[in-house]
Order: C-alpha cells, then sequence, then structure tokens
C-alpha cells in the first residue's frame, strides 16, 4: 500500500481506459509539431538556463548556469601548501583519474603496452554510471549490418552535429569492443550457438542493442574491474582529483590527490593523465532530479578547463522521460527505455495519452513537461510535485504474464521494494537528468587541446553530437577509454619524467576569475554533492 | 495535495535521529547530517557500496539491506559494512579452465561450505547464494553464473559466512569461466573484426565521413529500417 488514497483514486482514471488502450498506437508528432515542443519545453532550450562563461580558452561559451557556477569557481587548492619539489607521493607513466567503465578500459590498454599505470578514483572502483546501465551496447555486428549503417544512426541522432572523426572511431571499434569483451568473459545475452542476442534501441535502423539482461553496464564494469585487479594495476579509492599539475612546459604532468577520509592532499605526477571521471548530473540542472550516481560532479571538466582544454556542447544535456517520480526513495531513478519499448505508455492525470511512447528522449520528455506544466494535467504527489503516468499493466496484457520478470527484472525488485507492483499498478514518472553530451573536446586518440592530457568516457565531448543514443554510450567509454590508453602508453615510452611541476595554470585562471568579477566565493571542483538538511 | 509527513526515530551507530518515514536509511543519515563518503556509490541499487546492517528496537534478529534501497523505520538500530576485506584471487583467464582443479586452487574455502545457508538469508538480491556455492563445488558453473548474475557484489554474504567464503569474488570467476569456455563465441564477430582489421570496411565508412551534409541527411531519411 505504497500509493496513497488520492493516488489511489486517480489510478483508478487509468484503469478505467486501460481496456480501450491495448494495441492501439497513439499517433507520431509531425517534424514541425516535435520542433514546437522542444523549443518551448526541452530544458536545453530555456533561455535563463544558461549563461556565458566568464573566463577561460572558451570563454564566452553557453553553459548551464549550474555547470557555469563551477567553471566561474577558484581552484580547490589555492592557498593550501603543497611542496611540488618534494618527490611526489605517486609517480607513474599514466595516471587515470577516474575508476568507472572508460577509466578501467584505459588502464587494460596502457597497462598492456607496458606503462606504468595508475588510477586515482574518488569513490569505490567502479561505483559510478558505468554500473548503472542497464541497457545496453550497440555494435554493428550482423550480417544486415556495417560500421557505416552505424554511422548514419549516430550522426542523425547526434542531429548530425558529431565530429566525424569521432563518430568514425566509435562504430568501427565496436564490434572489436564486443570481441574484447567477448574474450574477457563477459556474461552477454546469447543463443546455444554463440550467437548474441540482439535488439533495436531508439534510433537504430538495425537490431544492434547487446545486453546482459538488464544488468548490462554492472555486467561489464565488473568484468573490467577483475581484470584491473587481475593485472595488478594500481587502484587508489577515495582518493579525487583536486586539480591537475602541468610542467615548466605547460603539458600535463599528473594531479593533486585529496584523500577523502584523511583530508590530505597527495602528489602524483605521471607523464600523461587521462581524465575519465565522467558526468555531472548531480549539479541538479535546473533542479531536476538525476539517474546519476553520487559522484557525477563534473570534477573533470574544470581541472582540464583550467589547464587549457577546450570543451564541446557544453550546453547540451540529455534529460531520460521516464525518471522515478513516486514513491519519493525512487526520485530520479532511471526507468529503463524497455518499459517503454514493451508498450508501457504515459497518461496523464485522465487516464489519457498523450504522446507516442517511442518519441525520442528529447521530445518525450518535453512533452511530459508540456503535460504538466502547460496544460495542467500532470499527476498531483504528496511530495509536493507533478507526474505522469506510465502504464506497466499494459506491458502484460499485450506481451502475456511473466514478460515484466523476465525482461525488467531490476525495474520489478526496484519498485516491489517500495511497495508498487509494476505488474499491476501503473509507474509515476517525470524527466530525469540523465547524461552530458558534451564535454572535453578530444581527437580520435582521445587527445585534448592540451599536450599529454586525454579525456574519456562521459568527461569528453563530441562523440554523440548534442543527443547521444541508447547503447552508444557504454561504447564510447570503452572505444576512446582503450584508445586513450595506448596512446598515452606509446606517449609516455620516449618522454622524460617531467620537471618544474606547477600550478601556475590555476593560479592565472583564478586572476582572471577575479577580475571579471565572476566567482562570488565558489570553489571547485565540488568533489560530492551536499544533501545533509535538505 | 501535500499531506504532513511523519517522523521516525532511528539510531545511526546508536545515536538517535528523528528523521521522516519517507526516506531511504542513506537519505536518513544525509538528513540527520552525515556527509557520506564510504557507503554510497549509484543510489539505486546497482553498485552494492551501501551494505547495511540494522535491528528494530525489541527484537533480537539482525536483518540487512541496502541503505539507498531500504525505507527506515522507526526504532532501527544500523550500521553501515562499507567495506569488508574480502579476497580476490588473481588469475589468468588465458590459463585456466572451468574445472575444480583449477577453482580449488583459487578459491578452496568454497568447497569448505557448512551448508548454514546464512548467505541466501541475507542477499538483498534474493539471490540463493548457497545453492550458487553448491553448483561452483559441483563444477556446474553454468547454471553458477545463471542463478548469481544479479550479484551487486555488496559483501553481506560474506561477512556471514562461518566457512569465510567470499561468494561474490567467486560467483564472479564462474562467470567469467563459464562466458569464456561453455557459452560458444559468436562467429560472426570474429569474422566482422577480421575485417575491420584488415581495413575492408575503410571504404565504405570514409564515403560518410567525407560525404557533406546534405548527403547524409539525404541517406539518413531513407535508410531502411529493419523490423
Ligand atoms: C542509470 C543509467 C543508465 C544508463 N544506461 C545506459 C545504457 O543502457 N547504454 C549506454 O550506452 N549508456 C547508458 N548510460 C550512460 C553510461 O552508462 C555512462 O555515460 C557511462 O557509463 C559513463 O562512463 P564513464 O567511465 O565515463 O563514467 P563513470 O562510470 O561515471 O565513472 C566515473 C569515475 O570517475 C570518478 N571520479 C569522478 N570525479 C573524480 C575526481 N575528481 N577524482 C577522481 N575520480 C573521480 C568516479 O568516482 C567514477 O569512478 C546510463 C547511465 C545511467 C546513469
Ligand atoms: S549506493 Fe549503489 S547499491 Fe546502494
Amino acid at each position: 500500500m505504497t500509493y496513497t488514497p488520492q493516488l489511489r483514486e486517480l489510478m483508478k482514471k487509468v484503469e478505467e481506459s486501460r481496456a480501450s488502450r491495448v494495441g492501439v498506437n497513439y499517433p507520431r508528432m509531425t517534424p514541425e509539431e516535435r520542433r514546437d515542443v522542444l523549443q518551448k519545453f526541452h530544458p536545453d532550450y530555456i533561455v535563463d538556463g544558461f549563461r556565458e562563461i566568464a573566463v577561460g580558452v572558451d570563454k564566452g561559451a553557453r553553459m548551464p548556469v549550474e555547470m557555469a557556477d563551477v567553471f566561474e569557481a577558484k581552484s580547490r587548492v589555492s592557498g593550501t601548501e603543497l611542496d611540488l619539489t618534494a618527490d611526489p607521493d605517486y609517480d607513474v607513466d599514466v595516471l587515470i583519474i577516474g575508476g568507472g567503465g572508460a577509466g578501467a578500459s584505459a588502464a587494460l590498454d596502457a597497462h598492456k603496452a607496458g606503462a606504468n599505470v595508475m588510477i586515482a578514483t574518488k569513490l569505490r572502483f567502479g561505483d559510478a554510471n558505468t554500473m548503472m546501465a542497464q541497457g545496453g551496447i550497440q555494435a554493428a555486428d550482423k550480417e544486415n549490418d556495417t560500421p557505416a549503417i552505424h554511422y548514419l544512426d549516430v550522426l542523425g541522432g547526434g542531429r548530425f552535429e558529431n565530429l566525424p572523426e569521432l563518430a568514425r572511431a566509435l562504430v568501427m571499434d565496436a564490434p572489436l569492443v564486443i570481441k574484447w569483451l567477448e574474450d574477457m568473459g563477459t556474461m552477454f545475452d546469447k543463443k546455444g550457438d554463440g550467437t548474441m542476442i540482439t535488439i533495436h534501441g531508439g534510433g537504430t535502423s538495425r537490431k544492434r542493442m547487446h545486453a546482459a539482461r538488464d544488468y548490462t553496464g554492472a555486467e561489464i564494469m565488473r568484468t573490467l574491474r577483475d581484470e584491473v585487479l587481475n593485472q595488478g594495476i594500481k587502484v587508489v579509492e577515495f582518493s579525487a582529483a583536486a586539480e591537475l599539475l602541468l610542467d615548466s612546459e605547460g603539458r600535463a604532468a599528473g594531479a593533486v590527490l585529496l584523500n577523502l577520509e584523511t583530508e590530505q592532499y597527495e602528489i602524483a605526477r605521471a607523464k600523461t593523465v587521462i581524465i575519465a571521471t565522467g558526468g555531472s548530473g548531480r549539479l541538479h540542472y535546473r533542479g531536476f532530479p538525476t539517474s546519476n550516481h553520487y559522484g557525477a560532479t563534473a570534477d573533470g571538466l574544470i581541472l582540464g578547463y583550467r589547464a587549457g582544454a577546450k570543451t564541446i556542447y557544453a550546453d547540451s544535456i540529455q534529460y531520460h522521460p521516464t525518471g522515478g517520480a513516486y514513491p519519493p526513495q525512487l526520485l530520479g531513478l532511471l526507468v529503463t527505455e524497455k518499459t517503454r519499448g514493451l508498450g508501457a505508455t504515459p497518461l496523464n492525470i485522465k487516464g489519457e495519452q498523450f504522446v507516442y511512447h517511442l518519441e525520442t528522449r528529447d521530445v518525450a520528455s518535453s512533452a511530459i513537461i508540456r503535460e504538466c506544466e502547460e496544460r495542467n494535467l500532470g499527476v498531483p504527489l504528496p511530495t509536493g510535485i507533478t507526474a505522469v503516468w506510465l502504464d506497466s499493466p499494459l506491458i502484460e496484457l499485450t506481451h502475456g504474464e511473466g514478460t515484466v520478470e523476465r525482461q525488467l527484472p531490476a525495474m520489478l525488485r526496484q519498485f516491489q521494494r517500495f511497495g508498487v507492483d509494476i505488474r499491476k499498478e501503473p509507474m509515476l514518472i517525470y524527466p530525469t537528468l540523465h547524461y552530458q553530451n558534451g564535454g572535453l573536446l578530444i581527437d580520435a586518440d582521445a587527445r585534448s587541446t592540451v599536450e599529454n592530457l586525454y579525456v574519456a568516457g562521459e568527461a569528453a565531448g563530441g562523440i554523440h553530437g548534442t543527443n547521444r543514443l541508447m547503447g552508444n554510450s557504454l561504447l564510447d567509454i570503452i572505444v576512446f577509454g582503450r584508445r586513450a590508453g595506448r596512446d598515452a602508453a606509446a606517449k609516455s615510452k620516449d618522454m622524460a619524467v617531467p620537471a618544474g611541476l606547477n600550478l601556475e595554470h590555476a593560479e592565472a585562471y583564478n586572476k582572471a576569475l577575479e577580475e571579471s568579477g565572476a566567482g562570488n566565493g565558489r570553489v571547485s571542483p565540488i568533489l560530492l554533492p551536499h544533501y545533509t538538511h535538505r | 495535495m501535500s499531506e504532513e509527513i511523519k517522523m521516525v526515530d532511528i539510531y545511526i551507530m546508536g545515536k538517535k535521529y528523528t528523521v521522516p518515514e519517507t526516506l531511504t536509511i542513506m537519505d536518513a543519515m544525509e538528513y540527520a547530517g552525515y556527509q557520506l563518503k564510504r557507503g554510497c556509490g549509484c543510489r539505486a541499487g546497482f553498485c552494492g557500496a551501501c551494505a547495511t546492517v540494522y535491528r528494530m528496537a525489541g527484537d533480537y534478529e539482525l536483518k540487512v539491506g541496502l541503505a539507498c534501497q531500504t525505507k527506515v523505520e522507526d526504532g532501527m538500530y544500523l550500521a553501515q559494512i562499507p567495506f569488508f576485506p574480502g579476497r580476490k584471487a588473481a588469475f589468468n583467464l588465458e590459463e585456466i579452465k572451468p574445472s575444480t582443479a583449477h577453482f580449488t586452487q583459487l578459491y578452496p574455502e568454497v568447497y569448505r561450505c557448512l551448508g548454514c545457508s546464512s548467505c541466501t538469508k541475507v542477499c538483498p538480491q534474493d539471490i540463493d547464494v548457497m545453492q550458487y556455492i553448491a553448483y561452483i563445488q559441483r563444477g556446474d558453473f553454468e547454471k553458477a553464473a545463471d542463478i548469481s548474475f544479479d550479484c551487486l557484489m555488496c559483501g553481506l554474504c560474506v561477512s556471514r559466512c562461518p566457512a569465510n567464503i567470499v561468494h561474490y569474488n567467486a560467483a564472479l570467476t564462474a562467470r567469467r569461466l563459464y562466458s569464456r569456455y561453455i557459452a560458444k563465441p559468436d562467429a560472426f564477430l570474429a569474422e566482422r573484426t577480421r575485417k575491420i582489421e584488415e581495413g575492408e570496411l575503410d571504404a565504405e565508412i570514409d564515403a560518410l565521413v567525407t560525404a557533406d551534409q546534405d548527403k547524409l541527411q539525404e541517406l539518413y531519411n531513407n535508410r531502411e529500417i529493419e523490423k
């Protein structure tokens, strides 16, 4: 009995209309309607949600105000006594900042190439966005598919704003990545003869979504992590990068790490540095709840930016239409796209559908926001917010009993824990802040615009243009993680140990900030969100 | 239709805090003023960082749960187990096989299971942990892989095991062995990767990479979509 009596009363409308909705397809929007709803309701188009950044290499670029707050902030380490001339605490060829899928992939390939590698990670190794991906990973490895066909899908999805060389690398490496994971003992869904079972995802023209039940990211992450540990690669947990270090020539040469528990700083010197710090959902743009893990606070973006690395599409954020809205314990949590894929439809307070259930993420999100904000047809929740229904009981009416347990075990379990049986009761959902489409600019070898500084994973931008398709992110973190690892290892081979480690770039940034009048006493990276006494 | 939210008393490591009853244990700790560092990762029931042990006032039974997936209740005495020193055996996947002989070398303690079922009782994912340990003992890596699949590696099983088995690491090894050696490799995938490595698919993609946007848009809009 998690739904309150008021909600149960409202739910009757959904139940009443259900029989008449089975098998009936709501019409898709015309291109004009899509454009209209996006421009009026998608958060990317809400002008006062953005401002131009006042300092740095991309001065004048547009960003969400919450991201700009992190960018227009002083270095967290300024004013701290740090002896950069003493022997460093860690001295390696390749320093990887971040222990998600991108970081782990980079570590494996750099290690294989013979480099001395270390991963420094803010939380526990692996406890991040990669672990949470449920849906799947794309790759063109079927007879009716090719990397070129995949490429077109990636570009169409990305509104043709992708950097071509990055999209090329993504799709061409994709089958190699699946093979690499298969050889490493990743338990993909397969038929008896070994054939990978693949399905469609939003925006795919071929069935190329590979999955490991609905724990795809978890299965990939725990395999990569296990292998990193097998290889004896050094991993330092609860050790957050607080600033990058440059050498006397202005090249990346290590990082200042903060031991989160003792609150002491340590110095890591490295010939090359790979930023693999993931996304920024915990900045809660426009107050949105998020599907992201606890440490998704854009740290890598600001560290790279202060050191002079350019960004791309920093103003492009993906909102997932189906975030949990109620029970309150599930706020922001991702309701996988597969739920709609199996036929669950969004409904308003009258129990009426208002948008085709398989519209793209941006359009579906905008339509839900419109239903609640403009049309006032959202369902008011006891927590003070509004939401819409997602009629999950339709799934078994269409596909038969047992479908939910078989196809959505993680989802079923999650709602059951808080007293909702999604087989019998509709879910309550609202868009959730899901993914950072842009990030630090890289080339096909994952090199940033700063020498010896690489970026891989969600922290990098340009691969997906301004809209990523499902299944291409798990792919990109491994493609560019591996590329970064290989190139960084090769580069480190012929390099001398960096000399003249310094933080001058951070001091210069602070100064520019002061002169601009922006900043307002903030420091960054923020490292952890603050939820105490909210 | 905002309603009054009821407050409940919980005891974090023995200390009393009054928190809204709608919160998860994790949110309640933050509400109480804790800035979490350990014991918090995905916040969504996927990473296993937030294993928690609790007991209700007046009851003797110890219960367990994931802090991010368990609601607070009045009279809950709780503590997190953010780290457990479980052993992981390092191995070279290319040098071992799904055989009892190899597994015994990696995890001999698996064969000393006392059959007490404590592991199964505490699993927050409702996995029959003792059963998959039994499958491993029998050399049935396929079944062990199948039923252990939803494991989040939170470590609660390990914390209760009188035989000191590290179930989650044993299960992961079993799944990797199964996937590498028992499940068949995808035949077409091997063929596709060979072609890519030999450059046979370069021409097709390069034609697109150099195409102008109008051409790409036209190709995209007219692309065939698999049924
Ligand atoms: C709920 C959910 C479902 C998803 N589903 C899918 C899907 O089905 N398919 C798909 O392709 N994609 C999906 N995605 C997207 C995809 O999972 C992520 O974009 C991707 O995994 C990011 O990988 P990453 O390695 O870049 O970052 P993460 O996996 O988030 O890792 C980042 C790492 O950096 C560390 N870190 C952060 N800051 C610092 C610092 N200052 N110092 C040191 N370390 C730091 C973190 O602790 C963490 O270890 C999903 C995402 C979410 C959140
Ligand atoms: S924080 Fe990841 S399972 Fe609870």
